[in-house]
């Protein structure tokens, strides 16, 4: 009776916490998808950025042309003359999503614009890796861990940064596969189950089409495997959580056109194939272990070991010198500079001038994961006890990507998930000891009906716990086999009964407890909720301002380029920096010479040298690019520091990288950069500061620039090659149009000209390929 | 003197290698040669690339792969079947060979698409 009693009320039981774990998971989606909405509600539903114009103008593309059109798409509309083969550069998972998406909506009859579903996208993702993380955090603890994860990652503001509503960028779907894929893997690895290997080979393939970090999975997984295999945690359950993904997932790999031989040919994917090789020897050494007797088994290893020394080493040899004689030793730039910080200052400028590659500073931790960054050490220790191969896993993911966010600001995001899976699994112990002491002192011992009569300790729900863990105890040492089963279980229940008096603590100090820690997280959402309506709706292609008399909205860059679609023809050329590329041919649909794709150094180097040179060699440049019009961005009228005076230095050091007569020296005074009356002649001459300042002395009388705070050197100069065509309300944006050249020279004859140019600066002329 | 303690000793290893996977029961028998078959089209495959060249790459690579992973397939399918693996003794054998089938006809998939 009493046991029927017990097992309806487990049930009930069962049934109550499944249906609040349902209620709370989709409260965690809803919160997770309405704290990404700031920016569309003071804003408007716009799309962020630079990078997320491209995607949108390429999934405008897909959603009119269909998927074979796009698979096999050449766009000659950026990198003029060169074009770009979109198909096989770009990583098709966000913009397949988001049309699939489309499609569908549109074919139930809800007509939502492409823009709407490309605003919206990144929200409704954030709240499927939020039910991802619960899954994975139920996986390595249990279920109110994977709770408390999930409504931490809902809110945790360095993904939020990346996965607001408007930014459609390769993260705001990557996290999530990314989570997803980690937790099929840790199920295969807990269940054995070939199942989810395939499911896990199949979502690691949805990764692989959705971002470039993908590395990070197919070198991760490895570390564990060997991680696993090193502390003598192998099983069969650990080969068929691994192997077949290897196979499967560089298959899957080699598919998409981005990735393509690269799957096998990089240092990036080598861990993954040494590995697979480890564990088919360690795998094949058990194998052997077993069939053998333990005698027999010494000789097969000292035979095997003195030969198999030799081969191994022979093929090493041959790795080594295979790998050492590729310069970067296999490695992509983008990898190398992730494992050597410095490589990139040193030999690729164009990675290092990225604002979002630079190292981050320490409150940057505090304000992307708050309160987590202190929760997370706690949460390491709590995964100690015990280690499982899962909570192995986690503490493996969370120093690593430690490791890889202190490398590059743009990597805290990869951190996020980790940090709330650490954190969720410490609060969730905490919570468990605090409110077990409540439940014992106020309870008591009269309730339980399990209590073993006269024992000593007081027991209540302690006595159930023991009872199963010297169940788990006997188990496993039968599992081990052979020695020592007598002194294993004589062992349990004096540990459990140690384990007994220390879980329970006094009732004032448990109360106290959980009235701070829920003040803790408290405190984190009212910060998680300040940061994304502040901080990280910005959508900066809209620019806000208040002052007294009210709000000054700055919409200068879609006035540039709307002036630009209207007042230009269809085939005309734009050349500006790299950084504006992508918005100008989604929104101006002009050609563009460069655009932050930036594959190409040596277009961006001729860019750069153009900006950097007096006007005529600019002209020249410019010229041989057919280019028609040139747009630069000017901060100096109403304080708008990312204008490209502050970013030209970067524009004269990646130019000079290419074409040595550009030298950095040359435009600083002393080794500082200024604008004023003490720049030196080559940066009052060059031609990016002659198209920020021409005419700006007619805005004030001085020429005041808000942002480098000074007057400006050259005030009053006229342009000889370039004219003005469009400058925006607040004088942010300014567009050139190139003047044709002259039909006539007046005065001296053309040859006296080129003689008197040739007895002046020869050795210039020499070194500058453009005269 | 110690050359014919080793030589007896790897005579010693060998017979009882032998004998002792003459205990194996025929059905993980068949699953080891189909491995044994597998791993050997790799190695021609291989041999053919070594003399003839590697063009086109896809092909190749999706024919080592396609050997490759059916291999390791059957070698995951022998340990869930295997009855003195005592992790599995819960899964049926019907369970863990639709598995089998499920992920080589996801592998296959892969291959077609990928062979050119």
């Amino acid at each position: 009776m009493a046991a029927q009693e017990t097992s309806q009320s487990a049930i009930f039981r069962h049934a109550f916490g499944n249906v609040l774990s349902f209620t709370v998971l989709l409260l965690i989606g809803v919160m997770a998808f309405s704290i990404r909405l700031f920016s569309v509600i003071k804003y408007e539903s716009v799309i962020h950025e630079f990078d997320p114009y491209f995607n949108y103008r390429v999934t405008q593309f897909l959603t009119k042309s269909g998927v074979y059109d796009f698979w096999n798409w050449f766009d000659d509309r950026t990198w003029y003359p060169l074009g770009r083969v979109i198909g096989g550069t770009v990583y098709p998972g966000l913009t397949l999503t988001a049309g699939t998406l489309w499609r569908i909506l549109n074919s139930i009859n809800i007509p939502l614009s492409v823009e709407t579903v490309c605003v919206f996208t990144a929200p409704v993702f954030s709240a499927f890796a939020s039910w991802a993380t619960y899954l994975l955090t139920k996986e390595i603890k249990g279920a109110g861990a994977g709770l408390t994860a999930a409504a931490l990652l809902a809110m945790v503001p360095s993904y939020i940064s990346r996965s607001v509503a408007g930014s459609y960028d390769n993260e705001a779907v990557a996290i999530f596969a990314l989570i997803f894929t980690f937790y099929l893997y840790i199920k295969t690895l807990n269940t054995g189950s070939l199942f989810y290997a395939t499911l896990n080979a199949i979502a690691y393939f949805y990764m692989v089409c959705s971002w470039g970090g993908y590395t990070f999975i197919i070198n991760l997984i490895p570390m564990h495997v060997l991680l696993c295999i090193v502390t003598g945690r192998y099983s069969p359950r650990l080969y068929i959580a691994y192997a077949p993904l290897v196979v499967l997932g560089t298959l899957l790999a080699a598919l998409v056109p981005v990735v393509g031989f690269n799957a096998v040919m990089t240092s990036e994917h080598f861990a993954s194939f040494l590995v697979f090789i480890i564990i088919h020897v360690v795998a094949l050494v058990y194998y052997i272990k077993g069939i053998l007797t333990p005698q027999m088994f010494k000789v097969a290893v000292t035979l095997v070991v003195s030969v198999g020394m030799v081969l191994c080493f022979a093929v090493l040899a041959v790795l080594i010198a295979l790998v050492a004689s590729s310069p970067t030793k296999g490695w992509s730039g983008r990898s190398l500079s992730l494992l050597d910080p410095t490589y990139a200052s040193k030999y690729i400028p164009i990675i290092a001038s990225v604002s979002e590659h630079q190292p981050p500073t320490w409150p940057s931790y505090f304000m992307d994961i708050n309160v987590l960054a202190f929760l997370v050490p706690a949460g390491i220790i709590a995964c100690f006890l015990p280690l499982s191969d899962a909570s192995s896993f986690a503490v493996l993911y969370i120093v690593t990507s430690v490791y890889f966010s202190g490398v590059m600001v743009r990597l805290m995001l990869v951190l996020a998930p980790a940090a709330c899976i650490m954190s969720g699994i410490a609060l969730s112990e905490a919570f468990d000891v605090f409110t077990r002491s409540i439940k014992f002192h106020l309870v008591g011992t009269t309730q339980n009906p399990q209590e073993n009569a006269g024992d000593a300790t007081k027991v209540t729900q302690n006595d159930v716990k023991s009872e199963k863990s010297e169940d788990t105890v006997k188990e496993r040492s039968s599992r081990k086999s052979k020695k020592k089963d007598k002194e294993n279980i004589e062992k349990p229940s004096l540990v459990s009964r140690v384990e007994k008096r220390l879980l329970v603590l006094p009732l004032e100090t448990s109360v106290m407890a959980v009235f701070l820690v829920v003040l803790l997280g408290a405190f984190y959402v009212v910060h998680c909720v300040w940061a994304a309506a502040e901080a990280y709706s910005a959508p900066s292609i809209v620019l806000t301002s208040r002052s007294h008399d009210g709000l000054h909205v700055f919409d200068d860059f879609r006035e540039a380029y709307a002036w630009l679609s209207h007042n230009t023809e269809v085939d005309d050329k734009v050349a500006s920096w790299w950084d504006y590329g992508y918005q100008t041919t989604a929104m101006a649909n002009r050609t563009v010479i460069v655009d932050n794709n930036t594959w190409n150094n040596t277009h961006i180097a001729t860019v750069g040298t153009a900006l950097s040179s007096p006007e005529k060699a600019a002209w020249d440049i410019f010229n041989s690019l057919d280019v028609k019009y040139v747009l630069v961005v000017f901060g100096g009228l109403v304080g708008y520091p990312s204008d490209d005076i502050n970013k030209f230095l970067w524009m004269v050091r990646i130019g000079g990288g290419v074409f040595p007569h550009i030298k950095e020296p040359d435009y600083l005074r002393d080794g500082q950069y200024r604008i004023d009356s003490q720049a030196t002649p080559t940066m009052l001459n060059c031609l990016m500061y002659k198209l920020s300042y021409y005419r700006f002395v007619e805005t004030d009388g001085r020429g005041y620039d808000k942002v480098r705070n000074t007057e400006i050197g050259k005030k009053h100069f006229k342009l000889n090659h370039f004219e003005e065509v469009f400058t925006t309300h607040h004088w942010m944006v300014r567009i050139y149009k190139l003047k044709s050249p002259r039909n006539r020279i007046r005065g001296k004859t053309k040859r006296s000209k080129s003689q008197k140019s040739g007895t002046s600066k020869r050795s210039t002329r020499k070194k500058n390929p453009w005269q | 003197m110690g050359r014919s303690a080793t030589t007896k000793d790897a005579h010693a290893l060998f017979h009882s290698l032998r004998s002792a996977y003459a205990a194996t029961p025929n059905h993980l028998k068949i699953i080891d040669l189909y491995i044994l078959f597998a791993v050997a089209t790799a190695v021609i495959q291989v041999a053919y690339m070594a003399i003839v060249g590697s063009f086109p790459f896809n092909s190749f690579l999706s024919g080592v792969l396609s050997c490759v992973g059916t291999a390791v397939l059957a070698v995951s399918l022998r340990i869930q079947v295997n009855k003195d693996n005592k992790e599995f003794k819960d899964l049926p054998p019907e369970r863990a060979f639709a598995d089998f089938v499920l992920c080589n006809l996801v592998l296959h998939l892969v291959i077609i698409n990928f062979l050119g």
